[in-house]
């Protein structure tokens, strides 16, 4: 909800979700699916690499114009 | 991929019922620079907050829709945690902030020319919140202003 106001504001965004179920309620308009545990939406404690890798793929949705939805699942 | 079946009961329940809102974001804006050149900020919903602010509200009421500033100096290991729900394992975000706040990843990104640079000011609010009716109406559009302020071009959101 958080997230569609700052982009009706003018700003891009994307965010992280562990639970796509809730996140089809709420619509927002960047998704980076990530599959792990709710309490871990980058990875692993003390793993930066993997942070910096799943943080990435998630930034790299933000030129994508959107008109519903973009979600798109980290592989990694 | 965590499923609400995974959550305990009381969360189960609290999520099939929650009064989601859909805030009607089109026709969207996309990043219209590089990454190499756009200012990011961060928000987090782990209820990160510094030693010297005020503590969220972590009654079993679940409705502190307050935000908490982040200054990009901050020493991420210096924040306090606040999200007190037992829906989720506290222990990664425990053990490293980064997992839910990548504040350290941003500063390495910026500092290696992938991210044009970290915004001053980053935001936390807390996960969970049962009547989010004031976030949508008073402070989600204040956090916008104040991004808004501060040139920001992009913002990562990133729940626990």
């Amino acid at each position: 909800m958080l997230q569609s106001i700052i982009e009706k504001a003018g700003i891009a965004t994307v965010s992280i979700s562990l639970l796509l179920e809730v996140t089809r309620r709420v619509e927002p308009p960047r998704v980076l699916s990530v599959d792990r545990p709710l309490g871990y939406p980058l990875g692993e404690a003390h793993n930066p690499e993997l942070q910096r890798t799943i943080m990435l793929a998630a930034l790299d949705l933000l030129p994508r114009p959107v008109s519903d939805t973009l979600i798109v699942p980290f592989n990694g | 991929m965590a499923q609400i079946s995974d959550l305990p009961f009381k969360y189960r329940a609290f999520v099939r019922a929650y009064p989601y809102q859909r805030v009607n974001w089109r026709p969207g804006t996309q990043l219209a620079k590089p990454l190499s050149a756009a200012r990011v900020a961060l928000v987090t919903t782990a209820g990160f907050f510094l030693p010297s602010q005020t503590p969220f509200d972590q009654s079993f009421r679940h409705d502190d829709c307050s935000f908490r500033e982040i200054p990009f100096e901050t020493p991420i290991e210096t924040l306090r945690i606040g999200q007190s729900s037992d829906a989720f394992d506290h222990s990664g975000i425990e053990a490293d902030r980064n997992l839910a706040f990548p504040l350290d990843r941003l500063r390495e990104l910026a500092g290696g020319g992938k991210v044009g640079e970290a915004a001053p000011r980053h935001y936390s609010i807390m996960g969970s919140i049962v009547a989010p009716a004031r976030l949508i109406s008073e402070n989600g559009p204040e956090i916008a202003r104040k991004l808004k302020a501060d040139a920001v071009d992009a913002v990562l959101l990133v729940p626990v």
